[in-house]
């Protein structure tokens, strides 16, 4: 399970994606993923918000993750 | 409506959009540009490098687009960002849209680069001389 990483976030992981296979509990929920990356790296808790997007579409917390979903951190958007 | 032209590019040349927006059935053209600005407050900004998830941004700024010709009569519309590193004065965004009266042009362009400001994920870092940020990242 991959997640992809932009902006700010690619930078307080230090890596352009996460790959998630490897951890023991492999967070089955959006919320799980936002309250992993939190603990594993608290420079998330700072950020204004942070969203996460399956397969492009952004996800509701209660949203579940398969396995073939491409996932993908969204810090606060600033485009314009 | 006519097929928009929604895209991400490198590079942005603000000569084509009126082309690209001119319609018989239109009264009006209406062309929001963002551009880079040369300040932050008190500290000189050097370039501005912008980022996008593009798969999901071309997405979303597909349904700005839907959600302003339900609100509005639109007849051609233009969404287009750029990426990469941009200087001060150069354009980074172009949102025009051409309608039969300008009403709806005005209210239909603001909206579209207002919700895109919100909704798009594209993301850009300011170049200070010491430092770079964000924007808009932290509170």
């Amino acid at each position: 399970m991959e997640v992809l990483l932009f902006g700010i976030a690619r930078d307080i992981v230090g890596c352009s994606s996460l790959d998630l296979s490897s951890y023991r509990d492999k967070p089955q929920s959006v919320g799980e993923l936002i309250n992993l990356l939190n603990d594993d790296y608290p420079e998330f808790k700072k950020l204004s918000s942070l969203a996460v997007a399956v397969n492009g579409e952004y996800a509701s917390m209660e949203g579940l993750l398969e396995q073939k979903d491409e996932i993908a951190i969204i810090p606060p958007v600033s485009g314009g | 409506m006519e097929k928009p032209i929604i895209e991400i590019v490198e590079s942005i040349d603000t000569t084509k959009v009126y082309d690209e927006l001119s319609d018989a059935k239109s009264g009006g053209i209406c062309v929001f540009v963002g551009t880079v600005r040369d300040f932050t407050n008190t500290q000189a900004v050097i370039s501005l490098e912008f980022e996008a998830y593009e798969s999901m941004a071309l997405k979303e700024m597909a349904k700005i687009v839907d959600q302003a010709a339900a609100q509005w009569p639109l007849n051609k519309v233009v969404i287009r960002h750029a990426v990469g590193l941009k200087k001060v004065q150069e354009p980074v965004v172009v949102i025009g849209v051409s309608t039969a009266h300008r009403d709806a042009c005005f209210a239909a362009c603001r909206y579209m680069i207002d919700t895109l400001k919100e909704t798009v994920p594209i993301w850009k870092k300011e170049m200070f001389k010491n430092k770079s940020v964000w924007v808009s990242a932290h509170p």
